[in-house]
């Protein structure tokens, strides 16, 4: 039999029926779900006279467009409010577990999965949200979807899909003391272009990938879509089984043994040929800092704002131009002299209890810069739990940091948790669209302790030359 | 789903490439639990200025645009955001048909399943069809799928090509869902056995 790639096995394990020629039905083992994405798709179903197939393999909660402020005070936006209410109607006439506003475990739908043990090897999960992604750091095939699509899985517990092509990239070496899994991401983004991946579901593997926690592995996964990856994966090993077990969904006793056996057999085999193979060399990686409005116009924290005219191509040069417009920036200004005015910490890229902890490091002893406006937005009110517990929570408020309750965020301001036009904010976020965290903002992406230092100094540092002492 | 096999309709030129979902349509619009009206909203931090008049600098605020319901663009179009809404705001402006030399995986699927065609073109065809919009007053093209084709009256006709399933559901307006389920069986069966497998 020929060397299988980790997407050949996990894909034939899940393929139900192909016809040649038409795309493969393929069985979803895990569904998210929450409010922005749903509501139109439970109305199909509602339409059409169907149920759920699978409520057990359905999962919801509210994250997108909750407010971050005390619980206890209620959402004000009428609209936002009658959207969750109908996730929680939906929920309860179609019997979808449901963790709502006032659920301890509740979250961005990416951290709360793992979080719960629900993301396991071998899988495949969907999500109406493209960073859906995140949970191929587990060895499972993970995408975002679209509402229809949504309904689609809802009724049938499958997905009409063409199998992706297979892309490997292979990170040698191990990533220098100060940079994260995201500066990893953002270089390779930069590298390879924001549709350097399209129709391709991305392996990452080598030294620098294996030596990544699960939080970082996450973060890379996450972000493969802005690559226009479907998906991203990392092979399962003792990290991800040690990840896994005892959390509440994984599998107990002598099943979490099985399930281990299993999902050794999922690594790539030796010899598999994939479609592209990308490497990089992680020693001589630096911290990155997006200076445009797409997450692959990008450069190291050393570095300066490109001069469109050195763009390759016409496209490019324009698309740059426009950019910098819009960021109010100039060619050849270095990184390290633009100021920001906000500060983001959180969204499901980097807002895990490890992001949280990296960021306070840097902040513990400082105080936030008079000019700017910090806020740090834990992931889930676990991760939220667990930070309070170990103090971080102190650290950032002593520094003058906002400490808010879990949700999606400034990530895509979808709540009141919005930049004014013309501010500029360090973001650890995952796309630095126009507009995106509001209307003319401005966004530069960059890892949990590069905003810290950013907050603190008010312009981005080099986070390396960073010292321990206040 | 409506059949979609012929479209002909004036073009619209949005010369840029990486067109993300937020910019189709942002975030503060995607609050609606319907899947209708949403066109109104269609790029809408482009189309308006930020007192809500329209932004003259805009292609579709450009008189001559403003009937189109084929959207000329770049490389990458619909990246970003999965959100459906994306192809429900195209479709309820009146756009039918998008030619582009990509699209993004998740828009390309969803443009699917809303009966709004997407049609990949090489990118020297997507610049020659941006000079002939640029040079001719209403220009006009046919989007033919059940040939395949792309036409202007003016000599201009090139071939697509489209994976045949999701052609074969274009033209037919075939229910994605119904479709599926016309393989119960074969799911009930797979769900059996790795229940078996995995208890």
């Amino acid at each position: 039999m020929s060397p299988k790639t980790m997407l050949d096995k996990v894909w034939d394990r899940h393929v139900v029926h192909q016809a040649p020629g038409e795309p493969a039905i393929l069985y979803i083992d895990m569904h998210f779900v929450h409010e922005v994405t749903s509501a139109q798709a439970f109305d199909g179903l509602r339409l059409h006279g169907r149920r759920v197939r699978r409520p057990d393999r359905t999962v919801a909660t509210m994250d997108h467009n909750v407010p971050t402020w005390e619980r206890s005070r209620p959402s004000t936006d009428a609209i936002a409010v009658k959207q969750m209410e109908a996730l929680a109607r939906n929920c309860d006439e179609f019997g979808v577990t449901l963790y709502d506003l006032h659920s301890p475990r509740q979250g961005i739908v990416h951290i709360i999965g793992p979080e719960l043990g629900l993301t396991q090897p071998g899988m495949t999960i969907v999500c109406g949200d493209s960073h859906t992604s995140t949970h191929g750091a587990f060895g499972s095939l993970a995408f975002g979807i679209g509402t229809s699509e949504v309904e689609h899985v809802l009724a049938t517990q499958c997905l009409r899909q063409m199998k992706p092509k297979s892309m490997e990239v292979r990170v040698e070496g191990s990533l220098p003391h100060g940079i994260t899994a995201k500066d990893l991401i953002l270089s390779i983004i930069g590298r390879i272009g924001v549709d350097g991946a399209t129709g391709f579901v991305i392996e990452y593997a080598g030294e620098a990938v294996r030596a990544l926690s699960m939080e970082g592995r996450m973060t890379v996964c996450n972000m493969s879509i802005e690559a226009g990856a479907r998906a991203g994966m990392v092979a399962p090993d003792e990290t991800t089984f040690g990840y896994v077990e005892g959390r509440p969904h994984a599998p107990k006793g002598e099943a979490f043994a099985r399930a281990v056996e299993d999902w050794r057999s999922l690594p790539s085999d030796p010899g598999a040929r994939f479609d592209r193979v990308e490497r990089l060399e992680a020693n001589d990686l630096a911290p990155h800092v997006t200076w445009g409005t797409n997450p692959g116009m990008v450069a190291p924290v050393s570095g300066r704002v490109p001069d469109p005219g050195d763009m390759p191509s016409e496209h490019e040069k324009r698309a740059a131009q426009r950019a910098l417009e819009y960021m109010a920036l100039s060619p050849g200004t270095a990184i390290q002299d633009i100021g920001v005015d906000r500060v983001f910490i959180g969204s499901c890229t980097n807002a895990r209890i490890e992001d949280l902890r990296a960021a306070a490091q840097v902040v513990q002893g400082r105080r936030v810069h008079p000019h700017v406006y910090a806020m740090v937005v834990p992931g889930s009110m676990a991760v939220k739990r667990q930070a309070e517990l170990e103090g971080l929570d102190r650290i950032f408020r002593d520094a003058g940091f906002d400490w808010r309750e879990a949700g999606c965020s400034m990530c895509l301001g979808m709540n009141p948790d919005v930049l004014q036009p013309g501010e500029r904010c360090a973001s650890t976020s995952n796309r630095n669209f126009e507009g995106r965290q509001g209307k003319l903002g401005r966004t530069h992406l960059v890892s949990p302790p590069m905003a810290a230092a950013a907050a603190v100094m008010g312009h981005f540092v080099d986070i390396r030359d960073w010292s321990d002492q206040p | 789903m409506n059949p979609f096999t012929s479209h002909t309709g004036l073009v619209a030129p949005l010369d840029r490439v990486n067109v993300d979902t937020d910019q189709i349509i942002p975030k503060q619009f995607l609050k609606r639990i319907e899947r209708t009206g949403f066109g109104q909203f269609l790029f809408n931090d482009w189309r308006f200025e930020p007192d809500g008049q329209p932004n003259p600098g805009f292609e579709l605020n450009d008189d001559r645009y403003r009937a189109a319901s084929i959207l000329l663009t770049g490389r990458n179009f619909g990246c970003g955001s999965s959100r459906e809404h994306a192809v429900w705001a195209l479709h309820d402006y009146g756009i039918r048909v998008i030619l582009a030399p990509s699209f993004a995986d998740i828009f390309y699927a969803n443009s699917l399943g809303n009966g709004l065609l997407p049609v990949s073109l090489p990118e020297d065809q997507i610049r020659e069809l941006l000079h002939r919009t640029e040079r001719q007053s209403g220009y006009r093209l046919t989007v033919d799928l059940e040939q395949q084709s792309v036409s202007d009256d003016h000599g201009f006709h090139t071939r697509f090509e489209i994976d045949p399933f999701h052609r074969y559901r274009l033209l037919n307006g075939l229910d994605d869902i119904g479709l599926t389920l016309q393989h119960e069986d074969a799911i009930a069966e797979y769900e059996r056995q790795t229940a078996e497998a995995m208890p």
